[in-house]
């Protein structure tokens, strides 16, 4: 007997090609076996499904639903508040309204826009400080690096403090990836520590930023007095978390994804290094072929729902196989090719409905400066393995070192 | 000239095209959105990011790049083709 | 056309006359040479100006943030038309396949597509109409010239009608710090399409604007001074209004009348079509050769009993001229209906008002999601027992989810839980619709109310 799709999704094995495994789910739209949650695999279920008022993010509603191996385990213990992509409205759009203000519009329309020049920087930094052509990780001297230094400039953390704030999103995000050689008491308690400092130090910067206000994100959100009032500061801190997480660990995947794609694909990367507004159709491709969010665990429905002749019960947790969902030939034609030609790209990438993905225009504007400036400046790259080695998350896919060579590296 | 129209039946207020390109989109509140019919030339680059980035693909761009030069005084006399 | 090759030659060097050159129009054109018509496409537009977008004009345009003249529609595909532009077709002789311009010029077509859509219904008295100050808003000459006005700091405007049009041009100018006054004749803004559930709503939206909003009294009278300007307005209540612009929104017009005496059935309610978009003659026979899409056009939609809808509807013009350039190039067998569910937008106020499905269709409503009192909500509009419509105020991207419900023609009420309902949500209320014997201003959507399967089709002649 095979092992279960459930399983199989969840096997290390499975990580650098999980396509074929989604590919054979899609038989079976809705999948479902025992307690466990209810699998949808294909595109228009799963956007039907991102856009039904019968289903809940609300945190507290799944933690009492049955049995999701991708619950998060530490819920529980974390003091914060669920943040807003664990409520369902009104909370979640009053809260995420008011993360919304100083970030984009209609009040801060010119926030992102405005940090073109920053991230160009960064990446042109980052790209510098390579080093050795011959053998350098991308992950970890430009995938890892490039979006946390990002947060630390839109939330306004000090420059000498962004060396800290680096070693707590190191500590969090390897707790996000459990290795399983690793003794799990002191894994957690790392992670642990690491929530507790970043939550300490960001509680004191919020302290600071309420009597001395800068244009940063961090000071707008302790400041503000909205129509929808102001956030607490344990919401502040929340919200804070969320978007270091979330802002993280996506882009992570989102670049690396992207350069072994495109290593893979050199048809492309050519055309990239010789106009650099194919980034912007590359990406979107990218968000569709390699989507750096596989699926959306932990949510339930409020009400019995039926989707292709499944009856999904009232309080049953959904599994929404984004990744599977981009690849439904049903949707897109021949949905294995990665073509940044393709027209008709309305992808899943970054989520739909109320919770699509908050930092998506900031995502773009960074995977595409990212992409476009390594085709230009790196010469010949080649992979040194392929598959690479893949972070333990199913959920957060992409690899954990991406070891490429090149000629050299340009001005 | 480039120009626009957004389909605002689509459109569901992602405001991928106001963060991307603020001098042409903009929200009006929440959700409502208010863009400029045909803005100027040097947008063009980040209108082309706007467009490709709604997820639900309701930013028209011309994909004609020599519009039928009408002239609509020329027009009025008579007959004009765009050829 | 049947398999003798005359299609064939059609698609190979046929004569498409398009009369009507905007949304409707060009959005046919490039249909058709997208599909591979190669013949020739001539476009009559009885304004001088090519293919223009008109939902700009009364909201970025009244705000000052775009130009009127800026407002030309993107080309999705090269059309390569001949264009008579500022030319308006005057009669139709369907015999002899030609249509007559003003200009004396007859042009001979083999397929005639007729989009010619909706005029803005004119202040009844002619001479109050003239007065200086006095404006309507459909074209982009209306947009610019009260653009204009609105710049210039006029001392009040007065917009008569609180349909969507008129609620937006009010919105537009508090938006620009003017006062206005708004006479609606319904109890409420919005009240014909919306009813007044979500009337009230609307109303409580411009009062907290600062909009002087007066809602069941008429505009009896306008009054100008010795220079021929607007200076007031009398109300049905007795009051006087002083003002020195007044905008006159009572709805639209279909542009029908060139078609008088035809034979096409024409009149006051748009074109009568197929749901292929082809159009009857009078004497209830379905044309093979003449076309109708858009504002004008009405047709029955599948979902709603087969009724004749005629929809003001951006998205309608453009799904229709799809469907019609698809249908006059394809066998009878290859034809398709026209069955995009309606849909429709409104921004005012800083809010998204967007509905999908036939509201005014609707007896009751179930305020679904969120909360009529914080102006964030879904409202689902039942009929008959199933769900008919539904609006939303800045909760867009539940839309798709009812509108869903709307085509599987799902049960009304709805008995399942959501997200966000609250206490006002637990049972319908009554949507309070006007009598619809009563006018008011501005629904969008009209209903001749028969159906080609009682049998009792009515045909009101052109006037």
């Amino acid at each position: 007997m095979t092992p279960s799709p459930l399983h199989q999704i969840l096997d290390y094995a499975n990580r650098a090609d999980p396509y074929p495994i989604y590919e054979e789910l899609r038989r079976t739209p809705v999948h479902h076996e025992g307690d466990g949650p209810y699998v949808v695999s294909t595109y228009h279920e799963i956007l039907g499904l991102l856009h039904d008022p019968r289903v809940s993010s609300d945190s507290r509603t799944v933690a009492r639903t049955p049995h999701d191996p991708l619950a998060e385990p530490d819920q529980q213990e974390s003091a914060l508040p669920p943040s807003f992509l664990r409520l369902d409205p009104p909370e979640h759009d009053r809260l995420r309204r008011m993360t919304n203000r100083p970030f984009g519009p209609p009040h801060s329309p010119h926030r992102v826009d405005g940090m073109r020049g920053e991230l160009r920087d960064i990446v042109t930094g980052l790209i510098d400080g390579i080093g050795d052509p011959d053998r350098f990780d991308l992950v970890d001297q430009f995938s890892y690096p490039f979006p946390v230094t990002v947060i630390c400039r839109l939330l306004g953390i000090p420059r000498e403090d962004e060396a800290r704030f680096h070693t707590w999103a190191d500590a969090i995000a390897a707790s996000l990836d459990p290795d399983p050689d690793a003794d799990p008491a002191e894994r957690g308690k790392g992670a642990h520590d690491a929530r507790m400092q970043l939550g300490m130090y960001l509680a004191g910067l919020i302290e600071e930023r309420r009597r001395n206000p800068g244009d940063d994100m961090l000071s707008a959100l302790a400041t503000a007095q909205g129509e929808d009032g102001s956030m607490t500061t344990m919401e502040l801190l929340s919200t804070a978390a969320l978007l270091l997480i979330a802002g993280h660990e996506t882009t992570v995947n989102l670049v690396t994804n992207g350069m072994l794609t495109l290593l893979r694909n050199p048809g492309s990367l050519q055309r990239l290094r010789a106009d650099h507004r194919l980034a912007v159709p590359i990406v979107e491709e990218l968000l569709r072929f390699e989507p750096p969010v596989q699926l959306v665990p932990q949510r339930v429905t409020l009400a019995d729902v039926e989707v292709r002749g499944v009856t999904i019960p009232k309080g049953s947790s959904l599994w929404l196989v984004l990744a599977s969902g981009n690849r439904d030939p049903r949707r897109f034609e021949n949905p294995d090719r990665f073509d940044p030609d393709r027209r008709d790209i309305q992808h899943l990438g970054l989520g739909s409905g109320i919770h699509s993905c908050f930092g998506a225009p900031l995502a773009r504007l960074e995977a595409q400066f990212a992409l476009s400036e390594l085709a230009r400046r790196l010469e010949n790259p080649r992979l040194l393995e392929d598959p690479p080695p893949y972070r333990r998350n199913a959920v957060l896919r992409g690899p954990r070192h991406l070891r490429i060579a090149c000629d050299g590296i340009r001005a | 000239m480039p120009r626009i129209a957004v389909d605002l039946n689509r459109c569901q207020g992602y405001a991928q095209c106001a963060f991307l390109a603020p001098e042409v989109f903009a929200l009006h509140g929440d959700e409502a959105l208010l863009y400029d019919p045909e803005p100027d030339e040097g947008q063009r680059e980040k209108l082309a990011q706007a467009a490709a980035a709604c997820p639900v693909q309701a930013v028209l761009v011309d994909a004609v790049d020599s519009v039928d030069s009408v002239d609509s005084v020329a027009a009025a006399a008579g007959a004009v083709s765009d050829r | 056309m049947s398999g003798d090759g005359s299609l064939e030659r059609f698609r190979r060097e046929g004569r498409v006359v398009v009369v009507g050159a905007s949304l409707a129009g060009l959005r046919a054109a490039e249909t058709l040479r997208e599909k591979g018509f190669a013949g020739s496409l001539t476009m009559i537009g009885d304004e001088p100006h090519e293919p223009y977008d008109r939902p700009p004009l009364s909201k970025t345009v009244l705000l000052g943030r775009a130009a009127a003249e800026r407002t030309a529609l993107p080309r999705l595909k090269e059309v390569d038309a001949t264009w008579r532009l500022g030319v308006a077709a005057t009669g139709l002789d369907m015999a002899g396949r030609r249509v007559r311009l003003t200009d004396g010029d007859e042009v001979p077509y083999d397929r005639l597509l007729i989009a010619t859509g909706v005029r803005a219904r004119p202040w009844p008295r002619e001479a109050e109409a003239e007065l200086d100050g006095v404006f309507v808003l459909r074209t982009r000459d209306d947009g610019a010239a009260l653009a204009r006005r609105l710049a210039a700091g006029p001392k009040r405007v007065l917009v008569v009608g609180a349909g969507f049009t008129g609620s937006e041009i009010a919105a537009a100018c508090r938006e620009r710090g003017l006062a206005v006054t708004v006479a609606e004749r319904g109890a409420s803004p919005l009240v014909g399409a919306l009813g007044g559930v979500v009337g009230a709503v609307a109303a409580d939206l411009q009062r907290r604007h600062g909009v002087d909003l007066r809602c069941g009294v008429m505009v009896t009278a306008l009054e100008g001074d010795a220079a021929g300007r607007v200076r007031a307005a009398r109300l049905s209540d007795g009051s006087t209004v002083e003002t020195d612009v007044v905008v006159v929104s009572l709805g639209a017009t279909r542009n029908t009348e060139w078609l008088a005496g035809s034979g096409l059935g024409a009149g006051p309610r748009g074109i009568a079509c197929d749901a292929g978009c082809r159009a009857f003659d009078i004497r209830g026979i379905v044309t093979d050769d003449v076309f109708a899409a858009g504002d004008v056009a009405r047709c029955p939609h599948p979902l709603f009993g087969y009724q004749f809808l005629s929809l003001e509807h951006w998205g309608n013009a453009v799904s229709q001229a799809r469907v019609a350039a698809h249908n006059m190039l394809s066998e009878s067998t290859d034809r398709i209906p026209h069955l995009e569910v309606p849909a429709f937008w409104s921004s005012q106020f800083g809010v998204n008002i967007k509905s999908v499905g036939v509201p005014s269709l609707g007896t009751e409503i179930l305020i679904a999601q969120g909360s009529l009192e914080e102006r964030r909500f879904v409202g689902v509009y039942g009929y008959q027992g199933r769900i008919i419509g539904a609006v939303s105020f800045d909760q867009a991207r539940w839309l798709p989810f009812y509108q869903e419900l709307i085509e599987t023609t799902a049960p009304f009420p709805p008995e399942f839980a959501t997200v966000d309902r609250r206490a006002e949500g637990r049972r319908p209320l009554d949507a309070d619709f006007p009598d619809p014997s009563v006018p008011t201003h501005g629904p969008t959507v009209t209903l001749s109310g028969y159906s080609p399967a009682d049998r009792r089709m009515t045909f009101t002649p052109a006037h």
